[in-house]
């Protein structure tokens, strides 16, 4: 190129692309903030949510093909392994166990958070008791009905109250797309803790790590020690 | 910054163009039609290597991040690992390409805005083509290309840079990582209309995508949408080429340099 049209006008690509530059800085600066507003403005807007990020709720991660849908009806969740009696619970056996209600933040990894959404279900320790656990057992396997997904909590971690085997969840059942119709809920943990479509409980002689740890994530996922993250735990 | 499609205009018609209804057909290779070179075939590569590239990050994107699309699609593994290939390779076409001299001259048109430029943004009639040729002296780029080239090519760095702390989440701070999400998240929605706009401009002229495909042009759809170009070219004795020696030539000349030495406004 001639040296007259190099010296024509005003380097403003330059400068436009140097301006995005400081503002991508500046954003990551001030986004926790800002996107923190953004949600709880946006929260009312409903389905404005599957189009905004995070507008006032959650992210769908799925780590399957489709998984397909299952009904309060087909519903079953085998539970066994190290345990006194085996058994298979349905949705009618669910709900004649106690029921726990916790209202308690949802919290990815990744760092968007759903603050007190109730949750309705049965504890977890609860439901240990029911089928009575072996001595021999150290921890429990969960694996979801899509056939890929899994997790893991050390028997202590099970024995929370605020772990729950949730059926509802602010104030109506567990929809697919968020696990349902009954899902893990690990409350003082990440949300990959939380196993979508809880299909299997096995327990077992020693942690096994689930689908996200083998990808990675840390086993003792704890909200605010673990990651790399300390956030305020939930 | 990749070189964006030309020329942002619907063909013209008889309504706006009188002298479009006299002329003869104009396609490729017709009889009495001039070509001028437009893109080398590097700077072709390029922008179509990019372009693809910049078309999976934004599918792979949306089935990662609208809910509704996440939850039909899933087997999220597989979509963020191609997503975030074809998201560090993004800057690679650009990079390689600088050993084309052509495409660093037309780097530099890019990024000057000359007097004219501003008057392209402001007048409604920008686009109005006069006795066959653009009111304005429109150069290589209009000022339109010139804003998307420059937003594509800061998206890109910026996406870069927040897709590396996403990725790689490890040394970083809890509050980084949730204002990288932030300026990703928003950004892509950002691309996502602005490519929406560039592809719209694009696809509905069609001698704009034949510059873009075949790296020549006609003459008279030059002379409309990039007179100034145009005009610079035969100032320095470029001859106009037929067919099958508009390949060879992919340096091309100036603005007008009277019109350039006005100061805003004065136009």
């Amino acid at each position: 190129m001639d040296e007259e049209e190099r010296a024509e006008g005003s380097p403003v690509g330059r400068r436009l692309v140097l301006g995005m530059l400081g503002l991508g800085v500046a954003g990551v600066a001030v986004g926790a903030s800002v996107q923190q507003k953004l949600s709880s403005a946006l929260a009312p807007a409903g389905p404005i949510g599957d189009v905004l990020p995070a507008a006032g709720g959650f992210r769908y991660y799925t780590v399957t093909g489709s998984v397909k849908k299952r009904t309060p009806a087909t519903w079953r969740m085998d539970v066994n392994g190290l345990v006194n009696a085996p058994r298979t619970f349905t949705m009618a056996d669910l709900a004649r166990l106690p029921q726990t209600v916790l209202d308690k933040d949802f919290q990815c990894v990744t760092g968007w958070r759903v603050p007190d959404v109730r949750w309705v279900g049965v504890a977890l320790p609860d439901l240990l008791q029911a089928v009575g656990v072996s001595p021999a057992a150290k921890a429990v396997r969960f694996s979801s009905f899509d056939g890929t997904y899994t997790e893991s909590l050390t028997l202590d971690q099970a024995r929370r109250r605020d772990v729950l085997v949730a059926t509802q969840m602010e104030g109506g059942p567990v929809s697919h797309d968020h696990g349902g119709p009954v899902r893990l809920y690990v409350a003082p943990m990440y949300g990959y803790k939380s196993l979508k479509w809880l299909g299997g409980i096995e327990l077992t002689d020693k942690v096994r790590p689930g689908y996200w740890e083998h990808r990675g994530y840390d086993v003792d996922a704890w909200v605010g020690r673990s990651n790399g993250r300390d956030d305020a735990p939930t | 910054m990749p070189p964006r499609d030309p020329a942002h205009e619907p063909a013209p018609d008889a309504a706006t163009d009188p002298a479009a209804s006299d002329r003869p057909a104009k396609d490729a290779g017709g009889r009495g039609s001039l070509w001028l070179a437009r893109f080398t075939r590097a700077e072709r590569s390029i922008h179509h290597v990019t372009a693809a590239l910049m078309l999976v990050c934004i599918v792979t994107a949306a089935f990662l991040y609208f809910p509704p699309l996440s939850t039909v699609m899933g087997r999220r593994e597989l979509l963020k690992t191609v997503h975030v290939w074809c998201g560090f390779a993004l800057p690679v076409p650009i990079v390689l390409g600088l050993a084309s001299r052509a495409f660093r001259s037309d780097l530099r048109r890019l990024n000057r805005f000359a007097p004219h430029d501003w008057e392209w943004l402001r007048r409604s009639d920008r686009r109005a083509v006069r006795k066959g040729r653009g009111v304005l002296p429109v150069g290589k780029f209009n000022a339109g290309q010139k804003l998307n080239a420059a937003f594509t090519a800061g998206a890109i760095l910026v996406m870069l840079g927040t897709g590396e702390v996403l990725t790689f989440p490890g040394p970083w701070p809890d509050r980084w990582r949730t204002g990288a999400t932030f300026v990703h998240d928003w950004l892509f929605l950002t691309i996502l209309v602005v490519t929406a706009g560039h592809l719209w401009e694009a696809f509905r002229d069609r001698g704009a995508l034949t510059g873009m495909f075949t790296g020549r042009v006609d003459r008279e759809w030059a002379a409309r949408h990039h007179a100034g170009w145009v005009d610079a070219r035969e100032a320095h004795g470029k001859a106009q080429v037929r067919p099958q020696e508009a390949e060879a030539d992919g340096s091309s000349g100036e603005e007008d340099p009277e019109f350039a030495k006005r100061r805003p406004g004065m136009s």
